[in-house]
């Protein structure tokens, strides 16, 4: 891998970590280097909560070593807490005090010299466009502001890493996008490391690099583009006059089974898609149209592991924490 | 060596509580409902049987302290279930992850939710007059720091209960098991002396009593009906909650190192 070791800043070599009957981890290694976008891509229970949790020393990896800003997880875990900012996949502010006096207590947590707290809550609340609310009560915001505030919040203390764990889960669509570009633009403005984990496609394209990951094993890492042309370059689709008869021929001249969906004939698992393109034309009558698919991670997903993202379940943890998250919000007004 | 974060933390975490006990001014007079009626119903009610050939004995009066020991007991107990709503909805969470040591956080809960029952239980002091105490100054500020020391008591047991707790059922068991037995058995409604054989044990191993004693030794220093109305002298009894405190606050702070 075109990987400078050197510069990394999360060093994660040979994680595992199981739960009483469960895998969540099982052997990871990966790393990430400073001022990297990184994220961790997978369906509900592939162990992307769990990494996170060890990177950030609240949770004791099973075996394997993390060195994150050249300090070890579990010997120097006051190193590294002060090494990250967290954002949680559950909201984690107090609503009943102001957005200012959540900031407030963080900085204090943090032992950060006043002042300079002071400069950093009206930079950052500016930052994620929450000046205006600054003294409301937490308990009045929407969930993208909540969002906001405890990516502000994150970053307060001057991390060298910023995670994100889900930040996008359980907002509408649009709020989604925002979110996305405050995240874009706290990355550019302080030039953060950012790790990121998601389980929407669109999320992981932005990242530098994505590492995929499923049952707890990661199993690819590499630029979103890379994963893509490792998947891509293997499907071809055609239209033709006559598509029963293309695919005789196909089938005949060329030794592929081609799928013939309405008037759209897909092949796929090619060694060689532009060596084919040319055999194509000159054997198959009547051609229409070519299209070279443009992948996506989707669809590198759905090689990897043989299974929609999209259709996986919910995990029963997770189900039972979306219903927490409505019983608390209605508990609470 | 991780002296200065351990007290950063226990200020950060005494201070959030404190703030929203002061935003939340509807529950500081929503508390004052209840011992209202205790003594409005219950003393009144009971006032006219409970007449005993005691000089300078009255019921409304001898049950006075046992209410503010109640309230402070509740009061107590309330800030510490906050701590498994905190981490069922987690805002614990951003504490457990800060570069300061997990252990503050069961002494800035103790001491926060201590301070909140200390100013609801000044605030009852106000009905000194109302059931026929009179309060010098000097009375008031011995109080204050007995009712510290009962709600540091409380609050350092509920926290050490609330660390080993997972869900709020489970606290809502513990708490029927733990505070209406605590109450009962604190001395607010009869004197130890006078309860039954088999009770007077529950009794002497309850760290409420102790403190509704303390206040009564403070409340009726000069009544010729003390010696019927206390049952150990005011040091004992401190002595009794401090050593009860320190224990239990060493062991949430154990609890808490262990907590994820
Ligand atoms: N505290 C826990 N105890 C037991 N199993 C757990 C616990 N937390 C997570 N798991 C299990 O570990 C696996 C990974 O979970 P998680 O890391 O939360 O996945 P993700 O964040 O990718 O959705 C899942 O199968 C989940 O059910
Ligand atoms: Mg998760």
């Amino acid at each position: 891998m075109k990987w400078d070791e050197g510069r990394a800043l999360i060093k994660v070599q040979n994680l595992t970590k199981t739960y009483k009957s469960t895998v969540a981890v099982r052997d990871i290694s990966f790393s990430v280097s400073s001022g990297e976008f990184f994220g961790f891509l997978g369906p509900n229970g592939a162990g992307k909560t769990t990494t996170i949790k060890i990177l950030a020393t609240l949770l004791r990896p099973t075996s394997g070593t993390v060195i994150l800003n050249g300090y070890d997880v579990v010997r120097q875990a006051a190193d590294v807490r002060r090494s990250i900012g967290m954002v949680f996949q559950d909201p984690s502010l107090d609503d009943r005090l102001t957005a200012v006096e959540n900031m407030e207590l963080h900085g204090m947590l943090y032992g950060m010299p006043r002042r300079l707290m002071k400069d950093e809550i009206n930079m950052l609340l500016e930052l994620v466009d929450l000046s205006d609310r600054q003294n409301d009560l937490v308990r009045s915001f929407s969930g993208g502001m909540k969002r906001r505030l405890e990516i502000a919040r994150g970053l307060l203390h001057q991390p060298s890493v910023l995670f994100l764990d889900e930040p996008t889960v359980g907002l509408d669509p649009q709020t989604r996008n925002h979110i996305w570009e405050y995240i874009s633009e706290v990355r550019t403005s302080r030039g953060a490391t950012v790790f990121l984990t998601t389980h929407y496609m669109e999320e992981a394209e932005g990242c530098h690099r994505v590492g995929i990951v499923d049952h707890g094993r990661l199993v690819a890492l590499d630029t979103p583009n890379a994963l893509k042309r490792a998947v891509g370059k293997d499907v071809l689709t055609i239209r033709t006059s006559d598509p029963a008869t293309a695919v005789t021929v196909i089938q005949r001249e060329l030794n592929i089974n081609p799928d013939l969906d309405g008037e759209t004939i897909t092949l796929s698992g090619l060694d060689d898609g532009e060596a084919l393109l040319v055999r194509l034309v000159a054997t198959v009558p009547g051609i229409t149209a070519i299209g070279v698919p443009k992948p996506t991670l989707e669809d590198v997903f759905l090689k990897l592991t043989g299974r929609d993202i999209r259709d996986e379940p919910a995990s029963a943890v997770e189900r039972m924490r979306t219903r927490h998250r409505s019983v608390s919000r209605r508990g609470r007004h | 060596m991780m002296l200065k974060p351990f007290f950063v933390c226990v200020y950060v975490i005494w201070l959030r509580e404190l703030r929203k006990f002061l935003r939340e001014r509807s529950r500081l007079v929503a508390m004052l409902g209840q011992p209202l009626l205790y003594l409005l119903i219950m003393g009144q009610g009971l006032r006219a049987i409970f007449t005993i050939d005691v000089p300078g004995f009255d019921y409304l009066s001898f049950m006075y302290p046992g209410i503010i020991g109640m309230t402070i007991l509740f009061t107590a107990m309330f800030a510490s279930v906050s701590i498994i709503w905190d981490r069922e909805f987690g805002v614990l969470k951003e504490v457990l992850v800060a570069p300061v040591p997990r252990s503050a956080i069961a002494v800035g809960k103790a001491l926060g939710g201590s301070t909140t029952a200390v100013l609801q239980g000044t605030i009852l002091l106000i009905l000194a007059p109302f059931v026929g105490i009179s309060l010098s100054l000097v009375a008031v500020l011995q109080l204050i720091p007995l009712m510290f020391l009962l709600a540091f008591a409380i609050t350092s047991l509920g926290t050490l209960v609330a660390a080993r707790t997972e869900t709020m059922e489970g606290f809502h068991m513990i708490m029927n098991f733990i505070i209406m037995p605590l109450f009962m058995l604190s001395g607010a409604f009869f004197p130890i002396g006078s309860a039954p054989d088999w009770m007077q044990p529950l009794m002497k191993a309850n760290p409420v009593a102790y403190g509704v004693d303390a206040f009564r030794n403070i409340f009726f220093a000069g009544s010729p009906a003390l010696d019927f109305m206390v049952y150990y002298p005011l040091s004992y009894d401190v002595l009794v909650l401090a050593v009860f405190s320190s224990i239990t606050v060493l062991l949430g702070m154990q609890a808490f190192r262990k907590v994820d």
